[in-house]
């Protein structure tokens, strides 16, 4: 690439990037509405956590029995949620479906703002999040490969930077108006699908790894995980693109939602087999070593907060199992919608608060003490909820251009059938 | 592709774009605005930082002399806060040294004045009364926790009762140094593991490693009548500490690294509790581990202890 050539681009990525920002800002009465109020959320939060970093983490429900709590369940939840986004790509590259081909970008965004937010969980979470610079590798202390969260770390980012680098190339080739060059980003395409496996199995490796927790302390971790992953994800992608459609205007066909559907379905029903495998282990066997699973299913010596929590996601998973099972669910926007919802929180319940609070209840000497969230903790909650969510929806609204625009190997592949077509698309008029 | 017919063109009036323009810069303005508002907080709360405080170096990469000015910086801001003139000291591990403490259930009465003695040698937080020391009230012939107690409220001993007080067990292998993103938390050659207060980012990993319930946060600053703190200090032990990071019993370090006991030991009036180096074959300890039989708590959990524990009878 000659100076010319570097500069031109120089210029048009800085044409690109208002662009983005003027596209992204431009929109229906409706769409205001939605970004005020996201982003009088996102501020809400942001205050509650400057008073919480000015007088510190005891204006949370923590204490030194429970020292994790609703910022590291979300943590745990989002990372999942960032992984999932995988599942768009994994059908489109691995098994080359182009009709997935079209709408991957919206996995890859989804990913971007999940892995924006999980980051946003962590820091909330910490004591002197001034610190952080401790961590950079080279100037501070990176106590790695030994601390499980180093990795975590450099995992996530790197999942981040791999997604941001997929989606910008895209969205800004597109902006040039040239096909995207494929030696830019298949290979990062692949990277990205065993990286978001990764992403999940460290961080189920976080709380697997430590021998002082009896219900983290189980190889099961990591695998249910990814399946919760692959639950959540799709679940979420479904409704999304379903709202893509309605509001975007973007052709969503059938396959897709197809494919998200089948992967939904199986694994719900992993995750219900996984979660009898654990709670028959608790409970068969006993000892005192499954008292933190008891009191998450059962409450122990009469403090049961959470048995009515995990017993509504263990609800949810299975209702919203038998509704997937139905063979026409994916033409029943409505159904399919209910069933994605039902998932979701179900996932987002089990493994948040019902998987970290518990382990620390009772505490590591037996002490019972159980943990409610304060004001404050639903506030950041909801803050970076929606700071997500503002990201997501910005994001979209820039690469709504690409989605309204098939992909052009998908409109020479054959596809089954020309006048079949035409059913292979949802039609609106069906929800 | 920068096609404007794939969009409808928000308005074929000449004023329209400027007019959508001015409210988006005016609705910047108000983000801006409130954003501010809402960081108000953070404001504040830099204010008594220091640039010098906030880029310290690890604990182990400030030489002598770095320490030393830190060391001073502290001691100016304790007086300068509470008024009262404190001595903060950087003891190091000695030379042939391994630290071992050992506890005789048989003659622990449950007193909790370890506990008591903790809390005020280590100039912990008042309001939440805490101390390195949990002390369980056990049912006699069980060694199960679960059936352990810690809120009892009456004279003790209980006849069918012992009592066990559970502190950090300054673990060969911890698991709270490994997990630690930061390495602000590590074992010294002594045997006993510490934390740089001005180095922790207070994640508490370590928290949910620990086997033992032996690390507490900072979840306030923390509070103390200026007449109650204790002026001798350790800068890896027992100084006051920031808001928002992790400490943890450093078997006292400002006091047993000059040869002096622990206070926990000093204030047992049982005698219950034995302390010395595991190096030194005529020590106390290491003739306890060889007449008596010791075991140490959760050895399941493959920590290696350096703390032990023992019935007489």
């Amino acid at each position: 690439m000659n100076k010319k050539d570097v500069a031109e681009h120089v210029t048009s990525y800085r044409r690109f990037l208002w662009r983005a920002v003027s596209d992204a800002t431009d929109g229906s009465w409706w769409f205001y509405a939605w970004m005020i109020l996201l982003t009088a959320l996102a501020l809400t939060g942001l205050h509650a956590w400057a008073v919480q970093v000015r007088d510190g983490l005891g204006v949370t429900g923590m204490n030194d029995h429970v020292s994790w709590g609703l910022y590291i369940a979300n943590f745990t939840f989002m990372v999942g949620l960032a992984a999932g986004g995988v599942m768009m790509v994994i059908p489109a590259y691995l098994y080359h479906d182009h009709e997935m081909h079209d709408l991957t970008i919206v996995g890859e965004l989804l990913a971007v703002a999940a892995i924006v937010m999980s980051i946003c969980f962590v820091v909330v979470d910490m004591g002197r999040p001034e610190r952080f610079w401790h961590m950079i590798p080279g100037i501070g202390r990176f106590n790695w490969p030994m601390s499980m969260l180093t990795w975590d770390v450099l995992v996530l980012n790197g999942y981040l930077a791999l997604n941001l680098h997929i989606c910008g190339y895209l969205l800004f080739k597109r902006f040039r108006g040239e096909r995207p060059d494929p030696r830019w980003y298949v290979p990062f395409v692949y990277l990205s699908i065993f990286w978001a496996i990764s992403i999940h199995t460290v961080t189920a490796f976080l709380y697997s790894g430590l021998g002082g927790r009896p219900l983290w302390n189980t190889a099961l971790l990591a695998p249910r995980f990814l399946v919760t992953a692959f639950i959540a994800g799709p679940a979420f992608i479904i409704v999304l693109l379903f709202l893509l459609r309605k509001l975007g205007g973007v052709p969503v066909a059938l396959r897709p939602v197809q494919v998200l559907v089948n992967v939904v379905r199986v694994t719900l029903l992993i995750n219900l087999l996984m979660i009898a495998s654990e709670l028959f282990t608790e409970l068969y066997g006993g000892g005192s070593h499954t008292a933190s699973g008891h009191y998450l299913f059962f409450g122990l010596n009469g403090a049961n907060a959470l048995v009515p929590w995990i017993w509504t996601a263990v609800g949810m998973g299975v209702v919203s199992a038998v509704m997937f099972l139905r063979p026409g669910v994916v033409t029943h926007p409505v159904w399919l919608t209910v069933a994605c919802a039902l998932a979701f929180t179900g996932i987002w319940i089990e493994k948040g608060m019902g998987l970290i609070v518990p382990a620390f209840i009772p505490s590591s000497l037996h002490e019972i003490v159980e943990y409610f969230p304060t004001l404050v903790e639903w506030q950041v909650t909801a803050g970076i909820w929606a700071w997500g969510f503002l990201i997501l929806t910005v994001a979209l609204k820039i690469a709504l251009p690409i989605l309204r625009e098939p992909h052009p190997e998908a409109k020479v592949a054959p596809v089954a059938g020309n006048a079949s077509s035409a059913e292979t698309r949802i039609h609106p008029a069906s929800t | 592709m920068n096609n404007p017919s794939e969009q409808p063109v928000e308005t074929t009036e000449g004023g329209g774009m400027t007019r959508r323009t001015a409210i988006k810069a005016l609705g910047a303005t108000l983000g801006a605005a409130a954003f501010a508002q809402a960081i108000a907080p953070l404001t504040e709360w830099t204010e008594n930082m220091t640039m010098d405080e906030y880029l310290q170096k690890h604990y182990k990469e400030l030489s002598p002399f770095d320490l030393g000015v830190v060391m001073s910086r502290l001691e100016a801001e304790t007086k300068a806060e509470t008024g009262v003139d404190v001595h903060i000291g950087d003891y190091r591990p000695q030379p042939g040294v391994k630290f071992g403490y050992a506890l005789n259930l048989s003659i622990c009465v449950g007193c909790r004045r370890c506990a008591q003695a903790c809390h005020v040698e280590n100039n912990h937080d008042r309001p939440s009364g805490n101390s390195y020391i949990r002390v369980l009230e056990m049912e006699k012939g069980s060694l199960d926790l679960a059936k352990g107690r810690v809120n009892y409220d009456k004279p003790v001993p209980s006849k069918d009762k012992f009592y066990m007080p559970v502190q950090c067990q300054q673990c060969d292998k911890p698991p709270c140094v490994s997990v630690c993103p930061v390495e602000a938390t590590w074992k010294e050659s002594d045997g006993i593991v510490v934390v740089d207060y001005n180095w922790c980012i207070g994640c508490r990993y370590c928290e949910a490693a620990c086997p033992y319930h032996a690390r507490r946060f900072n979840w306030t600053k923390p509070q103390i009548p200026p007449e109650e703190i204790n002026p001798d200090q350790g800068y890896l032990s027992n100084r006051l500490r920031p808001q928002g990071v992790m400490e943890k019993c450093t078997f006292c370090l400002h006091k047993t690294r000059q040869g002096k006991l622990p206070a926990c030991l000093e204030a047992c009036p049982t005698g219950a509790r034995v302390f010395g180096n595991l190096l030194d074959p005529e020590s106390e300890i290491r003739w306890v581990l060889k007449n008596k039989r010791v075991f140490v708590l959760k050895e399941d959990a493959g920590t290696r202890p350096s703390f032990f524990y023992f019935f007489d009878e």
